[in-house]
């Protein structure tokens, strides 16, 4: 059995967790064309090496952020997405 | 001749025959360079060199002559797309590779057992009758069958009421088959190599020289080769390899994990595949069950076997074949897939103007490899994309116009 620590629900079987895709930050909506979306969309890093990714806790819906090697399939460490997320975003401010 | 074979029985020294001669010091330059000696770039290698006339190439491999996904999938041949891009391309492949032998005067122990794929809900039906269309129109032997004619096709298989997804309709592709995917890559490598091309094991491209746009030369771990075209057919690795060109792809890595059983008397002739509950099932020549069709829940680069993937993998395999609870299991092992969005490969021209792309083969490379080879080697020879493959480019997903056969994949994503 494969274990990851959520970091709301501690150590549990990694297979009452979800894979969320590979962590990479937004482009801004205002200026970005349909080329830069689909980058965004469907390009990714895909490296073999420590990577940072989405994971969620299916049972309890929690999201949050983890770091894994991708070679060794060693999770280096799990954190709250509000470690990176610190600032609120205002979407009805973007859409004017 | 019954001679040389009494000859040889007699012989003290059994001497192997040698499929080609391992090259030895790299060259300068070479016109074509093909990173990667699997099925596919010793397909293009051999297209290239026979119908091409080109044959200063060489194939650079950093491990062995197929030790990589050729060595690792489930050896199933089909053209049962959904698509009418993938069902034309597929098409052709089966095509070729009814010929395979005698193309190659090598047997690849191409056996025609056909292949059925099974629904256990309205919904699976429902796309199978849409598969069946397509394929029929396409000229692809194809239809929808019914319980009866399943348990007539596969007589040991679960056709109980009383199972956990009883089985209501099958999807009966008579042009399905099996290959030795070994003797594939063996047949293409004796070939481009006995017409001059190169082939260098234990060669890794560590960087890719580009100036103006254009790839000038690979640096490898025995030296920096000069080359006026790359050809990079590297599954599993393709991310890889396409960033040291500065490409990035649509891809992401999964193991997908298969097992094999020990040897039974032959009963099974087709190949079996339902993924309702994620396998699929074929007996080999030599009797073993190859159960496959398990991918890992996330991205992983390493080929290694988990006790969850084989619990799976057994319980599905043991509800359509009952009697496979008593097998011993032989081997286990995983490969890696190189799965893209829309479960289609990326074929073609690059942003580098002579780096083309054999990539995004995910579970579909080893049933392509011989129109691969003949596409591949055309483009790279001409320089024109041969309308085959023009769908499968990577500036698709620029476009918005992706060729969905996610539907149509018989392993489990």
């Amino acid at each position: 059995m494969k274990l990851l620590t959520c970091p709301l629900n501690g150590q549990r079987n990694i297979s009452e967790f979800t894979y969320g895709g590979e962590y990479h930050p937004m482009p801004d909506p205002n200026s970005t064309d349909s080329r830069k979306w689909a980058e965004h969309v469907f390009f990714h890093d895909n490296a073999a090496g420590v990577v940072t990714e989405w994971w969620c806790h299916t049972a309890s819906s929690f999201w949050f952020l983890a770091e894994r090697n991708t070679i060794t399939d060693q999770i280096i460490r799990t954190f709250e997405a509000s470690e990176i997320f610190n600032q609120r975003i205002d979407f009805a401010e973007n859409q004017q | 001749m019954p001679f040389g074979l009494l000859k040889y029985g007699l012989s003290n020294e059994y001497p192997a025959q040698h499929h080609f001669t391992p090259a030895t010091e790299l060259k300068k330059h070479y016109d074509v360079i093909i990173i990667g000696a699997g099925g596919h770039g010793t397909a293009i290698a051999y297209n290239l060199a026979k119908y091409h006339g080109i044959t200063n190439v060489a194939v650079l491999e950093k491990s062995y002559l197929g030790g990589g996904n050729t060595a690792r999938n489930t050896a199933v041949i089909r053209s049962n797309y959904l698509t009418e891009e993938g069902v034309r391309f597929y098409r052709e492949s089966v095509k070729l590779y009814n010929n395979l032998s005698n193309e190659f005067n090598y047997n690849v122990m191409m056996e025609n057992r056909g292949q059925l794929t099974l629904a256990h809900s309205d919904a699976a039906i429902r796309s199978f009758r849409w598969r069946a269309e397509v394929n029929q129109h396409m000229g692809v032997r194809s239809e929808l069958v019914d319980r009866q004619t399943i348990a007539d096709l596969v007589p040991n298989l679960n056709m109980s009421e009383d199972s956990r997804f009883p089985i209501m309709a099958g999807l009966w592709h008579a042009d399905g088959a099996t290959a030795r995917h070994d003797a594939v890559a063996w047949g293409y490598a004796k070939g481009a190599c006995e017409r001059g091309a190169e082939l260098h094991q234990l060669t890794e491209v560590e960087d890719i020289e580009i100036d103006k746009g254009r790839v000038t030369a690979v640096k490898t771990n025995r030296g920096r080769v000069e080359c006026g075209a790359v050809v990079q057919a590297v599954a599993g690795a393709s991310s890889v390899v396409a960033k040291k060109a500065g490409i990035p792809l649509p891809i992401h890595c999964y193991p997908l994990q298969a097992m094999v059983t020990q040897p039974y008397k032959p009963i099974l002739t087709p190949h079996v595949s339902s993924p309702h509950v994620h396998v699929y099932v074929h007996q080999t020549s030599r009797g073993e069950f190859v159960i496959g069709g398990g991918s890992d829940p996330y991205p992983l680069y390493h080929t290694r076997a988990t006790l969850d993937q084989r619990e799976s993998l057994s319980a599905a395999a043991m509800e359509l074949f009952p009697f496979l609870a008593q097998a011993r299991m032989l081997r286990q092992w995983a490969g890696t897939t190189d799965m893209t969005p829309d479960y289609s490969p990326i074929m073609g021209l690059s942003p580098v103007e002579n780096y083309y792309l054999d990539a995004g083969w995910g579970t579909w490379g080893f049933k392509a490899t011989p129109i691969c080879g003949v596409t591949m080697a055309e483009l790279v020879a001409t320089k024109k994309v041969p309308e085959i493959i023009k769908p499968f480019a990577l500036e698709r997903f620029y476009n918005f116009e992706q060729i969905n056969e996610a539907g149509a994949t018989a392993a489990s994503h």
